[in-house]
Formats: structure tokens, C-alpha cells, sequence
């Protein structure tokens, strides 16, 4: 053995060494405490409307997270209400419809206020914009009275036609056709395009992942809406899924092991479809808050 | 195929006048390439041709039609833009076909064509692959392809190599020199590029702030060009400038000797010289300076001397590859009194 050799450390004796651990600071344990207690905060009504879910109705008010005799009776129970399901169907059908319109609506006018210059379009665009700092509960008497001028109180065209465009998705879509670079309109002009033709063939296409994220938008928000269906819709048939839930039982008596098992039923699609599509719901967000 | 005119064409954006009244004829077939600086309205030209932008004044002839007041698609016009501009979410084939959607032919008659422009551009096996897949001069020639399946009366490119690395901008180049010379459409390809304008032009239109300076074929504008902004403009390096002062057919050049040159008006002129023609021997003596730069270039080297004040300072010139003049050295530069070219030095026109 070389001296050389006996002085420098071998590959197996530095790899041996154990490196010493960085201690976590303070900042980070903050943090960490702080999204623990966040997803505490968000998780815990969900745990405890599925346990809620789970109990005898003389169990409901105690606030034991495990069900002391655990049951699915409530499941059985609601899914063997033929009501659930009715409010099912107009929750789909009113989601869905909703959902396509701001597709089709809120594209065409963000499209048109990113890829046309026109006198106006900004004014109009800003318009757009300040509606968003409506509360919604501003805007249910307007929306009543109109519901009621027109003879749409308890139909679903009553129900939809406040949601069937939005602000923030045509602001969401406009902020994604400024994506699109203008060469592509131009080139499909010069190929013979109308301007519908361009706005479907070219620029939707292009657009796929804001689409994906709009449609969950409006899907989630229409699905979950409470307040103008509760207040729209006047007979039963026309309830829809939350508002349906909420009539359980009366005022008296108010089921609420019969309106957690429905959440928690109606919960379920929203959740698998966010999951699938979280990615697209992200990549939305950012695009809305970055460009512009 | 067809002729295309330009007739006192003028652009306004509001109150700013960018075109000023641009005239030109294009022949049937021929190649007229735009070159100018950024800003100098060739991109501008070339929008209102192809319908893009709205014509203020004048007006555009397409085939012997005035073509001011129709569509885009109305103008029989082709058009390959800088960014390529073929969609993603489509393959070659239905890239190449996107500008037969609206043709009145049967599928057959445009599967055909289709099969046809990918034969020419050799890209029959590339048609089902998307944009993503391809390089960056494979994508140019979708492009291409997207303008050539319509068979248009002029095809219309607007700085189409600028996004391609050297290698590949010089294959392209040449790729649609042939391309012209085989399907022999009217071409109007615009570049900030002199090079490429020398390369491919039939006739190049040299613009500046909007105004036309010189229309010729290369040789013309490089040999004879209208005013010193043409002379610099064309030619790689740039035509030395040079401060003159004339008397009685005499021309001292920046402070220099007296040189016999009949055609020097008196008074205080430029004298503009190129960089090929100012050599270390053969010719008169032009100016004496210091040698501050060597740039080789295999058979010849260029060398940068440093002529002093009153010759507005540093001139190229172009010295033996393989002797060239050390850094540091004095050299005296000469010139065939033939290859000077005289400018006015209040408006920079050409003497002649």
C-alpha cells in the first residue's frame, strides 16, 4: 500500500459517513402547521358528513367521528327515495345544459373581444370584468322579478338562465385565446375561414385545457348552487340535488343523517370528475391569473 | 399565376402615416423580394396585399382585378407566415389540406393535390405526424405546402426563414429559389435579410420609413444603387462612407491627395467605397491607417483600419487570406476610381 493510498479515504469510508441532518427552522415548521391546520379545516366537514352519514338518527348529535353502530340503512334508504333521484336528473340536466352554454358563450365573446379590434371593446370588457363584484345575493331580486315577468318561475330555464354565460369565464377565455397566436387566425382567413368557422376549427381546439377548467367551473358551481334554485324552483319536482337534500325532514325535525347521505351521494361525481381533471382546473387558474 | 400592382398605396393608423404612396409593378411570375430595416413598412405592404390590413389610399391589383374591397380568401393569394402558423392539434395531411377546405374540388381531386404537394416538398412520409414531431425546416415546408395546395395567383412570405438557425436558412433559401423556379408562381417574399433578397430576388424593392428606395435586380442595386442608404444597406460588410471635398474634377478624400475624377461635382460630398474594393495594392491611393481588427475568412481577410477622425473612422477592407497586414501596422488603402461611388451629403443621393 502506497502512502498515497493509506491517506486517502476509500469511496466505501466516504459513503459511510452519515451526513448531518439539516435541522428543520422555524419558518418551515410554521408552515407546515399552518397547511396541516388548512387541510384539517377543509377535510373535517367531509369526514364528518360521511360519518354523519353512517349513523342512527339518535346518533347524529354526537360528535364521535366513528359511528358507535355504523350503518348504510340511510343509504338504502335515500337511494330508495324516488325524489333523489328526480333532483339527481335536474341537478344533470341543468349542470350540463349550463355548462355547454358557457362553453359555446363565453368562448365566442372572449374570442371576439381578443381577436377583434372594434371600437368599444375594452369598455365592454372592463363591463364584463366589474360584474364580477355583484354578489350574487344582489342579484336574485332582478333575477326573480325578470323570472317572474317572463313566466319562468319553477321551469329550469328559470333555474339556468343567470349561469348560462359568466363573467369569469369569458374573462378566463379570453386570457387563453391571447394564447393563440394571430398568424393562425389570419392564415385560416386567407384559407377561406368565415370567422365562425375560424373560432371552431382553429382557435377552440387550441384552447382545450381552459375549456376542460371552464367546464369544471361551471359544472361544480352549478351543481352545488343553493340559494336562486331554492328560491326559483317552487314545487318539488323541480328541485334540484342541494336543494332537494335541505327539505329533508321539517322544521321540527330535520334529518340530518337523510341530508348528509345525499351530499355525500351527490359529492361523489364531483369528485371523481375533480380528480380527473385537477390538472386542467390548475392550469386555468394560473392562465387567469397570470396573463392580462 | 398573375401580375400584381401597387398603385400610390398608402397606409394611415390614425394620424400616423406609415406608407407613403408605394408604386410597383410585378411581373407574371416573377420573385420581387422586400428588404428593409424594422419599421420600414414591407410587412405593412405585404398585409394589404394579402387583405390583412386595410388599404387608406390607392389601390392593389391582383391579375388585372382591383382587389381592395375583398376578402382575403377572394384575392387568390397564398400566404406563409414567420411563425410557420400551422396548427398543432393537426397532422401534415390535414395542415397541407386546411387550405383546400373550402376549394370546390371532390375529395378525390383533393386528396390528389394533397399527394402531390407532399411529393414536391418531399414530405410524403411525414403526412400523419403532427407539427410537434417535426424540425423547424420541415414545419416551414408544411407551410409552404399549405400555401402551394391552393395553386394561388401570388404567394406572399413574410420573413418565412427568420426563426430557422444559419445551416438551415440557407437550405431553405435554396429549397424555394427551385420551389419558384419549378411551379414559376409570382412570388412577394419580404426579409430584413440582405442576403436573402440577393439570393432569390428576380428584382428586390428596398424600403425605408415607408418609402420605396430603389427597385432592381440585385446586381442593379448592388452595383448602382439610387442613394447611400441603398449603397449600405446591400452588401456585406457595409459600403465605407467617406467625407469628400471636389473642385474642378479633383476629389480629395478625407483630407487626402487630390485624386482626377471628372464626374465629382464641387462641393462637399460622400464617397462611398465597398469593402472588396478597397485593397492594400492595385488602384490609387485612397486613405493611410493603422489596422485595429483582423476578421479571416479562409481566402481573404477582412481588416479594420482606423483612418482617423476626417475619415469618419474605422473603414473595412479586404486583405490576402493568407498575408494579411498585422494588427497595429500602417497600411495604405487603395481603390479603382471606377468602384467609388459618389453621394450628395445633404440628401444621399447618387451622383452620376
Amino acid at each position: 500500500m502506497t502512502v498515497a493510498d493509506s491517506i486517502r479515504p476509500t469511496s466505501d469510508a466516504l459513503l459511510s459517513v452519515t451526513a448531518p441532518k439539516r435541522p428543520a427552522n422555524m419558518g418551515q415548521i410554521i408552515r407546515w402547521l399552518l397547511l396541516f391546520l388548512g387541510g384539517v379545516a377543509m377535510v373535517m366537514p367531509i369526514a364528518y358528513m360521511i360519518s354523519t352519514s353512517l349513523k342512527w338518527p339518535h346518533e347524529v348529535y354526537n360528535v364521535n367521528l366513528i359511528p358507535d353502530e355504523p350503518t348504510i340503512e340511510n343509504y338504502t334508504y335515500v337511494l330508495e327515495d324516488g325524489r333523489f333521484y328526480h333532483w339527481f336528473v335536474n341537478s344533470l340536466v341543468i349542470a350540463t345544459l349550463t355548462t355547454v352554454s358557457n362553453i359555446l358563450f363565453d368562448s365566442l365573446v372572449g374570442y371576439t373581444l381578443c381577436k377583434f379590434r372594434f371600437p368599444g371593446r375594452y369598455i365592454i370588457f372592463i363591463a364584463i370584468l366589474s360584474t364580477l363584484m355583484i354578489p350574487t345575493e344582489m342579484l336574485v331580486i332582478p333575477w326573480y322579478l325578470m323570472s317572474q315577468q317572463f313566466g319562468w318561475l319553477d321551469s329550469y330555464w328559470g333555474i339556468m338562465f343567470p349561469g348560462l354565460m359568466t363573467a369569469f369565464g369569458t374573462f378566463l377565455m379570453k386570457q387563453f385565446f391571447e394564447t393563440v397566436p394571430d398568424d393562425f387566425i389570419e392564415a385560416a382567413r386567407i384559407d377561406g375561414l368565415n370567422e365562425l368557422q375560424i373560432w371552431w376549427t382553429v382557435a377552440m381546439p387550441l384552447v382545450k385545457p381552459a375549456l376542460a377548467a371552464l367546464a369544471i367551473f361551471v359544472f361544480l358551481g352549478n351543481w352545488t348552487a343553493f340559494i336562486w334554485p331554492l328560491i326559483v324552483a317552487n314545487s318539488v319536482d323541480m328541485y334540484t340535488l342541494p336543494v332537494g337534500l335541505s327539505s329533508f325532514g321539517d322544521e321540527a325535525d330535520v334529518a340530518w343523517e337523510l341530508i348528509m347521505t345525499g351530499a355525500a351521494i351527490s359529492t361523489l361525481p364531483t369528485l371523481v370528475v375533480f380528480l380527473i381533471f385537477q390538472r386542467f382546473i390548475i392550469r386555468g387558474v394560473v392562465m387567469a391569473g397570470l396573463k392580462g | 399565376m398573375a401580375t400584381l400592382a401597387l398603385r400610390n398605396l398608402v397606409k394611415r393608423y390614425d394620424k400616423t402615416e406609415v406608407l407613403h404612396g408605394i408604386d410597383l409593378e410585378v411581373a407574371d411570375g416573377e420573385f420581387v423580394v422586400f428588404v428593409g430595416p424594422s419599421g420600414c413598412g414591407k410587412s405593412t405592404t405585404l398585409r394589404m396585399i394579402a387583405g390583412l390590413e386595410e388599404v387608406t389610399q390607392g389601390t392593389i391589383e391582383i391579375g388585372g382585378r382591383v382587389v381592395n374591397n375583398l376578402e382575403p380568401k377572394d384575392r387568390d393569394i397564398a400566404m406563409v407566415f414567420q411563425n410557420y402558423a400551422i396548427y398543432p392539434h393537426m397532422t401534415v395531411r390535414k395542415n397541407i389540406g386546411f387550405g383546400l377546405r373550402t376549394a370546390k374540388m371532390t375529395k378525390l381531386e383533393k386528396s390528389a393535390r394533397l399527394e402531390e404537394v407532399a411529393a414536391i416538398l418531399d414530405m410524403t412520409d411525414l403526412l400523419e405526424r403532427k407539427p410537434s414531431q417535426l424540425s423547424g425546416g420541415q414545419r416551414q415546408r408544411v407551410a409552404i405546402g399549405r400555401a402551394m395546395v391552393r395553386d394561388p395567383a401570388v404567394f406572399l412570405f413574410d420573413e418565412p426563414l427568420s426563426n430557422l438557425d444559419a445551416q438551415l436558412r440557407t437550405q431553405m433559401r435554396l429549397e424555394i429559389k427551385k420551389l419558384h423556379q419549378r411551379v414559376g408562381n409570382t412570388i412577394v417574399f419580404v426579409t430584413h435579410d440582405q442576403v436573402e433578397a440577393m439570393t432569390m430576388a428576380d428584382r428586390i424593392v428596398i424600403m425605408k420609413d415607408g418609402h420605396i428606395q430603389q427597385v432592381g435586380t440585385p446586381a442593379e442595386v448592388y452595383h448602382s444603387p439610387a442613394n447611400a442608404f441603398v449603397a449600405r444597406f446591400i452588401g456585406a460588410p457595409s459600403m465605407n462612407m467617406l467625407p469628400a471635398t471636389a473642385k474642378d474634377g479633383a476629389i480629395s478624400i478625407a483630407g487626402g491627395a487630390p485624386l482626377d475624377l471628372a464626374r465629382a461635382p464641387d462641393g462637399v460630398l460622400n464617397v462611398g467605397v465597398r469593402p472588396d474594393d478597397l485593397v492594400l495594392t492595385g488602384g490609387v491611393p485612397i486613405l493611410t491607417g493603422r489596422v485595429t481588427v483582423q476578421e479571416p475568412l479562409g481566402n481573404e481577410t477582412l481588416i479594420y483600419v482606423d483612418a482617423g477622425a476626417q475619415a469618419g473612422g474605422e473603414v473595412i477592407a479586404k486583405a490576402d487570406g493568407r498575408t494579411p497586414p498585422a494588427v497595429g501596422s500602417t497600411v495604405t488603402l487603395h481603390a479603382d476610381p471606377g468602384a467609388l461611388h459618389l453621394f450628395d451629403a445633404t440628401t444621399g443621393v447618387t451622383i452620376r
